[in-house]
């Protein structure tokens, strides 16, 4: 059992049993069976085999809101993560959502397969395959493929991001051999699959003579800087989120102004995970777009309400519809996200909630592009 | 050197494919020893997970058969399977894997001779195509472990 060295790191024997991140969680909100606080008792209580064969070991999203709440900085997701590596270890596992595709596609791309996943690159944009920016995109060229009936297309986001990266002067690398950053295998406890696919992302990385990497999928962002040094060691590369690299050469986007009212949703793993709430913010104000808040904003943001291709299903769509009215009560005509599977995500439940909500669901990438194609 | 003997994996609906199967085995129809049949309801429950799996663990192809257009049990279940291998194609393109190693195909409770002829037809467009690309493919045995690791789906 490495629960004890668990405990330890992530502070959760410091658990004063207050039960905030209870009433912080987003998934409790939904489901009162689900509590973080007595999660961690029982565990405390030396039963940590209750987790193991428990459901709920999976509900929870890792968006960290309960984290930031708790007086004795108890790192619950990180908790979790270490939780589930040692339940898969005894086989259990999470629902996946989507018949397990997703898991499918990491594992098989664990394996020496010769991709064919740069076919979004249009004759519009400027690529390279060896330089000193690599634009890892990420599984965009996937969800297009198994998201196509939400009608959400995640390479637009892909194209714009390197329709930016173009404007400030920037030819980024894109490769065939960029596998799936593997965040996801790590939150469903498979740390073997995560450091393959780790494992071989750095090395085509560092092939290409890329000395910086650029993401636009918060999700991969977080994974390259937080768990890739602790699986394969320190990264040959740095790494910078599209919205960093663009609020640092504001100037060079030369953007028009836009007539219209935005609010943002905070992606978990950019904000609260990597703390980047003022560059998106930033961008949006600069182009003219009115941006309003929604209630639950920044480190109080609320998650999109599912991971890791993980246990979705009605606690999801709760969440999302609490979301979508939060943008909605903001009275803007665009809910801007800066991830693509928070589009996804929220693009699901738009699609169910009908004409109920009306707020329509854009990325960060593509507002710049509007802003920047008006003279 | 002994000819490569591809493993495929079939998925046949209950009401007509599976049916087919058998009434080839009870004629003593004879087609290569290449294919592990799966039974299912109705060819609709396939899903493209189901079918990255099999390539994940080492098929070499992947059979998708179900009732004729219009016969489907289930009134329209087939028609999804249809949906199901035109995505599953478009994902396997992704992966560099020869969409050829995917076929979907009708075989009734009555075509025996039909179902055999497609198992010959399909092991030798594999044989043709050679091993999978995927590492797991050149795998003698995939062990149970293995197979067992998503199940839960």
């Amino acid at each position: 059992m490495i629960f004890k060295e668990t405990l330890r790191q992530t502070r959760a024997t410091y658990c004063l049993d207050c039960g905030k991140c209870t009433g912080s969680c987003p998934v409790s909100r939904v489901d009162v069976t689900y509590s973080p606080r007595s999660t961690i008792e029982r565990v405390l209580a030396g039963r940590p085999e209750d987790l193991m064969d428990n459901r709920h070991l999976w509900s929870c999203l890792t968006c960290g809101l309960c984290t930031t709440r708790c007086p004795s900085d108890v790192d619950y997701p990180a908790f979790v993560v270490a939780a589930r590596i040692e339940a898969r270890q005894a086989s259990q596992e999470g629902t996946y959502a989507h018949n397990a595709v997703m898991q499918q596609l990491m594992s098989i791309m664990g394996q020496s397969v010769k991709q064919k996943r740069t076919g979004w690159v249009t004759d519009d944009l400027q690529t390279a395959t060896q330089g000193e920016d690599f634009y890892f995109v990420g599984c965009a060229p996937y969800f297009d493929v198994i998201f196509a009936d939400l009608g959400v297309v995640s390479t637009d986001v892909a194209r714009d991001a390197v329709r930016l990266m173009n404007r400030i002067g920037i030819t980024p690398v894109v490769s065939d051999d960029e596998r799936c950053c593997g965040a996801d295998l790590l939150l469903n406890g498979d740390e073997d699959g995560f450091r393959r696919l780790a494992e071989i992302n750095v090395q085509v990385i560092a092939e290409s003579g890329a000395k910086r990497v650029i993401f636009a999928c918060p999700e991969g962002y977080n994974a390259f800087r937080s768990d890739y040094p602790r699986y394969v060691g320190p990264l040959p590369f740095e790494t910078i989120h599209l919205t960093e690299l663009l609020a640092e050469h504001l100037d060079d986007l030369e953007l028009g102004e836009l007539a219209e009212s935005v609010t943002y949703h905070d992606p978990c793993r950019l904000g609260r995970y990597q703390g980047l709430y003022d560059e998106p913010r930033e961008l949006i104000q600069a182009t003219g777009a009115g941006l309003v808040e929604m209630r639950k904003n920044r480190a109080q943001a609320l998650c999109c309400g599912s991971t890791g291709w993980v246990n979705c299903g009605q606690c999801a769509k709760g969440i999302q519809m609490t979301r979508l009215r939060q943008a909605q009560d903001t009275g803007a005509d665009r809910m801007i996200t800066a991830c693509p599977k928070c589009r996804i995500h929220l693009s699901c439940a738009l699609k169910d909630a009908g004409d109920e909500i009306g707020v329509k669901l854009e990325d960060l990438a593509r507002l710049l592009v509007r802003a920047m194609a008006i003279e | 050197m002994t000819e490569f003997q591809p493993r495929i994996v079939v998925f046949a609906c209950n009401w007509c494919s599976y049916a087919g199967a058998d009434l080839a085995g009870v004629s003593r129809m004879q087609y290569p020893p290449t294919t592990r049949v799966i039974r299912l309801m109705c060819s609709g429950r396939v899903q493209p997970g189901f079918i990255l799996e099999a390539f994940n663990l080492g098929a070499d192809g992947v059979l998708v058969t179900g009732c004729h257009p219009g016969d489907c049990h289930y009134i329209s279940g087939n028609e999804n399977a249809v949906v199901t291998v035109e995505k599953t194609e478009k994902l396997l393109q992704l992966l560099g894997i020869e969409t050829e190693r995917l076929r979907l195909e009708w075989i009734s409770a009555a075509e025996g001779a039909r179902f055999a002829r497609i198992m010959t037809e399909f092991t030798g467009q594999i044989r043709d195509l050679g091993p999978s690309p995927l590492d797991n493919s050149h795998h003698e045995e995939v062990s149970l472990a293995d197979a067992n690791v998503m199940h839960k789906t």
